[in-house]
């Protein structure tokens, strides 16, 4: 059968099941629609986490991200691995034994302060559609790659599915869709990964093979042949970064941090039963996460040896098949400056700018560019990163239902983000700002209603997003976790941990924490992105890492505020008190 | 932290104790895996090799991830022994 035939069928069955899923897991009250009834099993729960985590970035873009950064990717890996661990330990037991249904709950509650939870509603309405937009266009360009329409086609029959099953089921149909969308995911990530690590050396258990010697008799390492290959071609050593001490571990914090105050990540630890469930759940979560973010740097380090291989001084017109059909997506572009006919890979830019295809193909057969050459590589070769998923089963020469794989795979990634991203701004609309503080004397049916009202409004204004992206949006994935490690997690925390903290410290943490976070990454991103050099930056913290600086300022500022204020009263420490023991979650949820 | 409160039983400060001694070993062991092994003393560590890989390569793209799974689930097992000791397990 072809390929594309095999597209459609794996595509349309993934969907289907999708749908069938939230048919049978419609959500009946507001209990259903914000955390699933609060009964889901921890290891099931974990998995849908794990789904909900992995973006359309996490499964198309990072492993060729690492590939092109060697060392300094390993931010990503840390980063978005660790942050699991301050959930697990610092925050979701705590936040499942308060027993409410949103993060602006437990911040509003514990601040005795309306203010608080408005704060905390901006603070999540801003970094959820952050995210939100980069997924739903994930959809559209997965679409138009795999299955030729057009992206804004793709972006409509991705926000009908996701429409479909987080309108209707609420938090319960997109746990178990989320479910089903991680065996999707993980398997067909794992199908090509295998294959392409048992033909660079021989294991094909890729986190072993990364370790492993390659397959062609020489006896070298794998990343000594990549360290070697890559310095003779004028990069960089693969195992060694070109970011600074500091910015590296600035990034990797403010992601670790980032990622535990994620709304749509903590909300998950709201549905599992018990409090000590929430901290096993954490850990099957890590497990099913780390077997993907364990897998990509190999991934990324094979596709690398494989794509200089295959293409590096080979004459054109006998370019393998994948190369030609990559090229013919707009991914691959090659200028033939020196005019002999062979495709020279080096480090540099091949032209300037992004690739301007004129429509006229040259004397080999190439696509003709209409960039300026660059004058100061020898590279003639362009190519974008994310071919080495979405080409890897091509390169490898892998069957067609593999390739078929890894497009529904990529479209279970973004759409089962998405429609975490999109519970939790409707949750917050519906449950935070109505019912909580506008008006409180909404029904459950009322609230229900406007919750599913408010998800709609959320997937048309993200579905806008995806089509229509500002040109900012791949600028500012940045504030998303950055913004959520210096305004969400410090206040979560705080109210955690201390019981002498109070509304007006964290009120003006939050602010503070917010603020000069965002003022940073839109000076340096939006406002000046001239002046986005290490040496114009404070302390050489990159606009990634500055979340981290935001971070301390919040905590700062909230110590010394909550210092010079009333201390909480008597019922806010008795909150504290019993949120700390984890005995009696199962009475807690009443309002 | 003020500790002047009544309202929690002996028991309850004792657990929150032993709680807080468990979770900053733990953390620190987050922090020197990652940070430590990972970034800071990446250079010292990738004189030595495990296999193929440089070491400090790989605790920043392996070894780490496969330690902060051992923690959660360390930290799992070992609460719910020091939950049931309080009579505080839920």
């Amino acid at each position: 059968m072809e390929t594309q035939t095999l597209i459609y069928i794996f595509v349309g069955l993934s969907f289907a099941l999708y749908i069938g899923i939230a048919v049978w897991s419609r959500a009946g009250s507001t209990k259903d629609f914000y955390v699933a009834g609060g009964g889901v099993n921890p290891v099931v729960n974990g998995m849908a986490t794990a789904a909900d985590w992995m973006s359309a970035a996490s499964f198309i873009s990072m492993a060729g991200l690492i590939a092109f950064l060697g060392y300094d990717g390993s931010v990503y890996l840390m980063g978005w691995t660790g942050g699991y661990v301050m959930l697990a330990l610092l925050l979701a037991p705590y936040l499942r034994k308060f027993g409410q249904f949103t993060v602006p709950d437990f911040i509003g509650t514990r601040y005795y302060s309306k203010a608080a939870r408005v704060v905390a509603v901006i603070c999540l309405i801003f970094i959820s559609f952050t995210y939100i937009a980069g997924q739903m266009r994930g959809v559209g360009i997965v679409f138009s790659r795999f299955l030729d329409v057009q992206i804004t086609m793709g972006v409509v029959i991705g926000m009908g599915i996701v429409f479909v099953y987080a309108v209707l089921g609420g938090m319960k149909g997109i746990t178990y869709t989320q479910v089903a969308q991680y065996c999707v995911l993980i398997f067909a990530y794992m199908v090509p990964a295998f294959f392409i690590s048992f033909l660079v050396t021989g294991n094909p258990i890729p986190q072993l093979g990364l370790g492993s010697t390659v397959n062609d008799g020489s006896g070298m390492y794998v990343l000594q042949k990549l360290d070697l290959v890559l310095q003779d071609l004028g990069f960089g050593p693969y195992t060694d970064g070109s970011k600074s001490m500091i910015d590296v571990f600035c990034i990797t914090m403010a992601l670790m941090v980032g990622t535990a105050g994620l709304p749509h990540v903590i909300v998950r630890f709201f549905t599992v039963p018990k409090a000590s469930d929430a901290r096993k759940s954490a850990g099957w979560a890590l497990v099913f996460i780390a077997l993907l973010y364990t897998t990509a740097p190999a991934v990324g380090a094979f596709s690398r040896i494989n794509f200089i291989e295959t293409v590096n001084d080979q004459s054109y017109v006998e370019a393998p098949g994948w190369f030609k059909n990559w090229e013919a997506n707009d991914l691959i572009a090659w200028q033939d400056k020196n005019d002999d006919g062979k495709m020279e890979y080096r480090a540099g830019d091949a032209f300037v700018g992004k690739p301007e295809f004129t429509g006229e193909t040259g004397k080999h057969g190439e696509r003709l560019l209409s960039n300026e050459p660059n004058a100061e590589s020898e590279n003639e070769v362009y190519v974008d990163r994310d071919i080495m998923v979405l080409a890897n089963p091509e390169i490898a020469n892998l069957p067609g239902w593999v390739i078929a794989l890894v497009a529904a795979g990529g479209l279970a990634a973004a759409l089962s983000t998405a429609a975490g991203l999109l519970l939790v701004i409707s949750s917050s609309i519906s449950h935070d700002l109505l019912k909580s503080t506008f008006r409180p004397d909404i029904t459950e049916k009322g609230e229900l209603l406007a919750a599913r009202i408010a998800a709609t409004a959320a997937i048309l204004v993200a579905g806008y997003l995806g089509i229509y992206p500002p040109g900012w949006v791949a600028q500012v994935v940045a504030f998303a976790f950055g913004l959520a490690a210096a305004s969400l997690f410090p206040a979560i925390f705080m109210g955690i941990f201390s019981k002498t903290m109070n509304k007006e410290g964290a009120i003006a943490g939050m602010v503070s924490g917010l603020v000069f976070t965002f003022g940073y990454i839109f000076y340096f991103k939006l406002m000046n992105p001239d002046a986005n050099v290490a040496e114009s930056w404070l302390f050489g913290i990159s606009p990634e890492g500055i979340g981290v600086v935001g971070m301390l300022i919040n905590f700062g500022v909230a110590i010394a505020v909550s210092k010079m204020t009333d201390s909480p009263p008597m019922e806010i420490r008795k909150l504290v008190n019993s949120i700390r023991v984890p005995r009696g979650a199962g009475d807690a949820h009443a309002h | 932290m003020s500790e002047e409160d009544v309202e929690t039983t002996e028991s309850e400060q004792a657990y929150w104790t032993e709680n807080i001694r468990l979770l900053c070993t733990l953390m620190a062991i987050w922090f020197v895996v990652s940070f430590g092994a990972g970034i800071l003393f990446r250079d010292f560590l990738d004189q030595f090799s495990l296999g193929g890989y440089p070491l400090g390569f790989w605790f920043a793209q392996q070894g780490s991830i496969y330690v902060f799974i051992a923690l959660i689930f360390y930290y799992t097992v070992k609460m719910r022994k020091i939950e049931k000791k309080y009579d505080l397990d839920d």
